[in-house]
């Protein structure tokens, strides 16, 4: 940081440095648009805009480089809690988030609101049951808890095993995302994105570990959710909804339900399924009405937030702040910024929905004749890349509701082009889908290279392995599961949001109740967590294997989304029932809890261990 | 000033429990309760939303939010009345 003063360290002048970041993200984007009205054309935008700001993450990668274990582990523990809730909430949010939430809402309706309620209110659970306890902890991860507060390596492998099994779900999806943007912006081919979206991930993580991630990830939060924000008030505003549309946006959900019978929504039926498309048949504010759509509204949250409490590299970053205070206000903060994207994807759903079937306004398409919405630029450019298709099952020259199909996904990515903004916002909106893409996923591989290099690595196998030793297989183990990662997300075995919820699934089912009742139950012994931590993904992954590829009929409305309530339940039952047949836990393990509860005075663990 | 006499220790365990509960209970009502009830709340409007729609898209995030910041406060004036906040 040599182009301008600062006094003191970096950590001292973070506001300042994040302003200023922030400030000259601006101007760039101004440049675009500036460009954009001289001429250049929209895919150099598009390029520029990726381009720019993964130099700025990797330049951030290259100042945060360490050699220190607490500094690649825990960041050194001084990230203050404001910023340690930015850099949550681009860990927290995903490609999914970024790019396919607004799309499920536009889809499913109602339902699909399980996942806003879910991915926000796990934060409770972690605020109160987890973060503080597990900071007073002084861990560098998740397992290390485990294996330190029951003792033994098999609950320390046990941990380690759920760990990779729900971060590697998790991290594919990522990739996989990263490199569908990076393919479809640089226009190269999908196989080729994917291996560049990893190299981009790698530069922000591979030199400075938690350190490194930290600091790019505040600064990938400031650019996600510019982009995010920047298009749905432009839009609202270009389309008279108002000046803060989500707050007003309650007509337009009105009148979104009285098309919705006139349009045939719901009713109207495509007659030949399009292969990864849909088309609208969902009601946008409908509930099920009936026990079982509420059920399986509420057990989708149940398994969302406690999936998010249970997920390490979420807990993780509670390990970075330098006080227990510190970790429960910053769990606050991550919420809050975390909620300023989520309320705004149910606004951005609906007014694009609007958008597109309200013949009132000049951007619908429902309704018009064929030939003119295949005229639409948007149209021809979305249905080009196979991500958008208009039929006409009838043979009337009339786009009806069930002759327009798909992708959920590009609500999000189309929305600037249906209300016919500039492109520089396309290009924003593509840098911050990349930027939440990467940052989970940086976020992710640290959490398994962690994991795999501190308690399976040093804590197992070598205890008496030196620093850059340690430092060195924690870097190449990183880039090992990246290219793993890479590898999977190229086979594209599933949607990226099924992969998503069986990562909270896998981590709920094997991780939740060993986490809580550690803190929370004295009694809780190893025989126990070991019970408990194999009994749940045992069970789990059994469910989820008869759900999803034998056949099986799922009971009671829980498919494979929902295969972690199945699991914990299981988990729980195990976990206690061991734990109550055995031994209570020695005399020293006891202390040890008790001193986990209080804030004050030093952490169980040693600052480098 | 930290203090960790066993009965300060067991006063604050007790206290930040009970803050717990509260709070769980408050969560589970949001998380669940509500959403349980979404079509019956569809029928009245907040905002011209239907509520039930609101509660699923709005209501129970500022609830969340609003109710950590709350419990931040609430739990640090435990620690401190009981002598186990860290130094400031």
């Amino acid at each position: 940081m040599s182009w301008f003063r600062l006094q003191g360290r970096f950590v001292d002048n973070l506001s300042k440095i994040y302003i200023l970041y922030t400030g000259g993200f601006l101007v760039f984007v101004a440049l675009m648009a500036a460009l954009e009205q001289a001429g250049l054309g929209a895919d150099t935008i598009g390029i520029l805009f990726v381009a720019f700001t993964i130099v700025i993450y990797a330049l951030i990668g290259w100042l945060s480089r360490t050699m220190q274990v607490d500094a690649y582990y825990v960041a050194g523990r001084e990230v203050p809690p404001v910023f340690n809730g930015m850099a949550t909430a681009a860990d927290w949010m995903s490609g999914a988030s970024f790019v396919a939430m607004a799309g499920g809402v536009y889809m499913a309706g109602h339902p699909y609101l399980a996942f806003v309620v879910g991915w926000t209110g796990g934060y409770v659970l972690v605020a109160v049951l987890m973060a503080p306890y597990l900071r007073k902890f002084g861990c560098y991860t998740v397992p290390d808890f485990i294996g330190t507060r029951y003792g033994g390596n098999t609950s320390r492998l046990l941990a380690v095993l759920v760990l990779v099994i729900a971060s590697f779900t998790y991290v594919t999806a990522q990739i996989d995302a990263t490199g569908t943007i990076a393919s479809r912006v640089l226009q190269i081919p999908y196989a080729v994105g994917v291996w560049f979206g990893l190299l981009g991930i790698l530069l922000c993580s591979m030199l400075g570990g938690m350190r490194a991630v930290t600091w790019t990830q505040v600064a990938q939060y400031i650019v996600l959710i510019i982009a995010y924000l920047v298009p749905v008030f432009w839009m609202s505003i270009k389309q008279d909804f108002g000046w803060f549309p989500q707050f007003v946006y309650g007509d337009a959900v009105a009148r979104i339900q009285e098309l919705e019978p006139l349009l045939g929504v719901g009713t109207l039926k495509p007659a030949q399924p399009v292969p990864g498309m849909s088309a609208l048949t969902t009601l946008h504010a409908t509930p099920g009405d009936s026990t079982m759509a509420a059920w399986k509204f509420v057990t989708l949250v149940a398994c969302m937030m406690l999936g998010t409490a249970s997920l390490p590299h979420i807990l993780m970053r509670y390990f970075t702040t330098p006080s227990v205070r510190a970790a429960r206000s910053s769990v606050a903060w991550s919420l809050f910024f975390i909620t300023l994207l989520y309320f705004t994807a149910p606004a951005l759903a609906t007014l694009t929905k609007l958008q597109v079937l309200d013949p009132n306004l000049a951007t619908s398409i429902i309704g018009k004749s064929i030939a003119d919405v295949n005229a639409l630029e948007w149209i021809q450019k979305w249905a080009a890349v196979g991500m958008l298709r208009v039929t006409d099952a009838n043979g009337d020259g009339i786009l009806q509701i069930n002759e327009f199909f798909m992708r959920a996904d590009i609500v999000v990515l189309a929305t600037p082009e249906i209300a016919g903004l500039p492109y520089v916002v396309s290009g924003l909106v593509a840098a911050g889908g990349m930027a939440a893409a990467m940052s989970t996923a940086d976020g992710l591989l640290l959490a398994i290279a962690n994991a795999l290099s501190h308690d399976l690595y040093y804590k197992i196998i070598d205890p008496k392995a030196e620093t850059r030793k340690r430092l060195l297989v924690a870097r190449i183990l990183l880039f090992g599961i990246g290219a793993a990662g890479a590898l999977v997300a190229s086979l594209q075995l599933t949607g990226i949001l099924g992969a998503v919820a069986w990562a909270f699934c896998f981590a709920m089912s094997g991780l939740f109740f060993p986490l809580v009742l550690g803190v929370w139950w004295k009694r809780a012994n190893r025989p126990g967590a070991i019970a408990g931590m194999a009994v749940g993904l045992g069970v789990g992954s059994w469910y989820l294997y008869m759900v999803k590829f034998a056949g099986m009929t799922p009971w009671i409305g829980l498919d494979d989304l929902r295969f972690g309530i199945v699991g914990a339940s299981a988990s729980l039952v195990a976990m206690v029932v061991v734990t109550l047949m055995t031994e209570a836990p020695d005399a020293e393990t006891q202390a040890m809890v008790d001193e986990v509860r209080i804030p004050s005075g030093q952490t169980i663990l040693g600052s480098t261990h | 000033m930290t203090d960790h006499s066993s009965d300060n220790r067991l006063m604050h365990w007790s206290k930040t429990k009970n803050l717990m509960i509260v709070h769980m209970i408050i969560w589970f009502f949001f998380a669940y309760i509500v959403h349980w009830f979404a079509t019956d709340l569809n029928q009245f409007r907040f905002l011209d939303f239907p509520v039930g729609y609101y509660m699923a898209a709005q209501g129970s995030l500022f609830a969340f939010v609003i109710q950590l910041f709350i419990f931040v406060k609430q739990q640090d004036g435990i620690d401190r009345e009981c002598g186990v906040a860290e130094d400031d």
